[in-house]
């Protein structure tokens, strides 16, 4: 009885230790991209746009768009991470191994999203030191940052593994980010305050989620926010637990793991 | 409790709406070496994979060592190791770190000594710092089988161990299956040659279009399955088999001009040779000859004939 119920945290090591050699094998890649598209958005946004805005919020425009840059590379690592590890053992066959061993969906789950969300976080923090290079920082509020940080990132790898496991094709495992997410985040306020937009959009602004992430994240770092930081924070939360219920869905009926 | 596997009333319909298993019985003894024996399609993949946790089943109760698979699904899994009939493999993984992902998977602790043990039995050793996308097809399935070995299972499952397989790594195979059994591991394979299943098993289950249709000693299973027929071309027809012949299982075809003898070819004096001595005698000649073992398709229609 004991036996049985025991959790099975050599199997939720294995899985996520081979996750992060995948990552760590294309250490270069991994590092490299980030640091040159976040350098590249500074060259783009921070001088050309920032000539024309030099502030917003009282904040320098190249500070400013720090938290979105990080948000945006945190949601579309997260989804693109999570979607991928789980797709590719659906793809290749090589997922029998991990339906036969004995190990529980929320095992499988933990250690397959933990890895995602380490990975994506790994990341935002490696483009928050190359904008330092670029731009004065401050971080007013570390624990908060921290924390929205790390609920992004999981909430986020949920997400990805949600679309993993429904993706048949390759086309479905991009067709949500491409389609819904990289405009979510475009639209989220990642490189413009919503106070900036005519009154009708700010409205149609306030269904995008992504802007509760942003602005929780921005105020994180400045003290200043498009909304307010609970709300950002209920938010965030919300869609953690939507993504959980659908997991937890997943878990009940075996969709699409199991024939 | 002498069965290991104990599969009672499995059905499986897929979600297509086929039904690819129809109510499987079958008890799989402790130690043994347990051939499944049917034609493509037959269903032994889906049977296997119910048992492993693969697929679901749809109705019926599976146990491996008095666990259900359900509900003690650890105990049940951590038991079994699989060599799937398909080479899936993580292609981009070194031997070394796949075969001891499999063992943490299992929830076993890291044990150098016992995956190096492995490797080496399989010959994998030199290559353990190879990723296996490097490997050759044989190399590969060597690889499979290391990773269904390397958490020590007490039941080892192999899908159609031996379909495109070389001569050498077949015979690396067979040794290893021996000195597995000596060790009390049960073994199941699955295949649809009947060489296969009389070289190395030591029961068999025949199962076609979703069904057992028998279990049986391999012993008893060769002398119902290893029949072999003689057909002569007669120079004259005749009227009706001599009586002097009526000792031989011998048919005469409508025409009388072909005499059809069924023997066994396991049995010591299969009578080959007296049946032509005895036609001689009788002055019956023949223009040709052909013998031939029964087809697996032509055993299955014997098989099908015989139950009721
Ligand atoms: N996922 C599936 N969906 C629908 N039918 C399937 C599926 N998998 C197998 N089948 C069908 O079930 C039957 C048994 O297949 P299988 O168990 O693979 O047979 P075997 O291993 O004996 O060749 C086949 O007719 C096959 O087409
Ligand atoms: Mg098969």
């Amino acid at each position: 009885m004991t036996l049985r119920a025991a959790p099975n945290f050599r199997a939720v090591w294995a899985i996520y230790r081979m996750e992060m050699a995948r990552a760590f094998r294309t250490v270069l890649q991994s590092i490299i991209s980030p640091v040159i598209s976040t350098s590249l958005y500074f060259v783009v946004f921070g001088s050309a746009i920032g000539s024309r805005i030099t502030e917003i919020d009282g904040i320098a425009y190249g500070a400013f768009i720090v938290p979105g840059l990080m948000m945006l590379s945190l949601l579309t690592q997260s989804i693109s991470n999570a979607s991928f590890a789980i797709y590719f053992p659906k793809f290749v066959g090589s997922i029998y191994e991990l339906l036969s061993a004995p190990v529980s969906y929320l095992e499988i789950i933990i250690a397959y999203v933990g890895g995602a969300a380490t990975k994506s976080i790994m990341l935002g923090l490696i483009i928050l030191a190359t904008a330092a290079l670029f731009v004065p920082l401050r971080i007013e509020h570390p624990f908060w940052m921290i924390a929205f940080l790390v609920l992004t990132a999981v909430t986020f790898s949920l997400f990805g593994f949600i679309i993993g496991i429904w993706a048949k094709t390759f086309e479905q495992l991009q067709l949500v980010p491409l389609l819904i997410v990289t405009p979510l985040t475009f639209l989220g306020g990642s490189f413009y305050s919503i106070h900036m937009l005519p009154g009708i959009w700010k409205t149609i602004t306030l269904f995008n989620p992504v802007v509760y992430l942003i602005s929780g994240f921005r105020w994180s770092f400045y003290g200043k926010a498009d909304v307010s930081v609970g709300v950002s924070l209920g938010m965030t939360l919300l869609f953690l637990a939507i993504c959980i219920a659908i997991v937890a869905w997943i878990f009940r009926t075996g969709y699409r793991l199991r024939n | 409790m002498s069965s290991i596997i104990s599969i009672s009333g499995v059905t499986k319909t897929y979600a297509t709406g086929f039904k690819a298993l129809k109510e499987i019985n079958l008890d799989i003894e402790r130690g043994e070496i347990f051939a499944l024996l049917g034609p493509n399609g037959a269903g032994k993949t889906t049977l296997i994979s119910i048992v492993c946790g693969i697929v679901n089943r749809s109705s019926g109760t599976v146990t491996v060592d008095g666990h259900d698979i359900g509900r003690d699904y650890r105990a049940a899994r951590s038991l079994i190791g699989l060599v799937p009939q398909e080479l899936t493999i993580d292609a981009f993984e070194t031997v070394w770190a796949t075969v001891n992902y499999s063992r943490g998977l299992f929830g076993k602790a890291s044990n150098a000594a016992f995956v190096e043990k492995v490797l080496r039995d399989l010959s994998l050793w030199d290559k353990k710092d190879s990723k296996a996308i490097t490997l050759s097809g044989g190399m590969k399935r060597r690889l499979m089988i290391a990773k269904a070995l390397s958490h020590e299972p007490r039941v080892l499952f192999l899908d159609e161990p031996t379909a495109g397989v070389d001569v050498e790594l077949r015979q690396d195979m067979w040794a290893m299956v021996r000195r597995l059994r000596e060790d009390g591991v049960t073994i199941i394979l699955t295949t649809h040659y009947i060489e296969e299943a009389e070289a190395m098993a030591d029961r068999v289950g025949v199962i076609n279009k979703g069904e057992i249709i028998l279990v049986e000693g391999k012993a008893e299973l060769m002398r119902k399955l290893g029949r072999k027929q003689m057909k002569l071309e007669l120079r004259a027809p005749l009227a009706a088999v001599p009586d002097g012949l009526s000792h031989y299982s011998l048919e005469l075809s409508d025409d009388g001009s072909q005499l059809t003898y069924t023997y066994d070819n396991q049995s010591d004096r299969p009578g080959v040779a007296s049946l032509i001595r005895d036609l001689e005698a009788a002055g019956i000649q023949f223009r040709d000859l052909d013998t031939k073992n029964s087809s697996l398709e032509e055993i299955f229609v014997s098989l099908l004939r015989q139950e009721p």
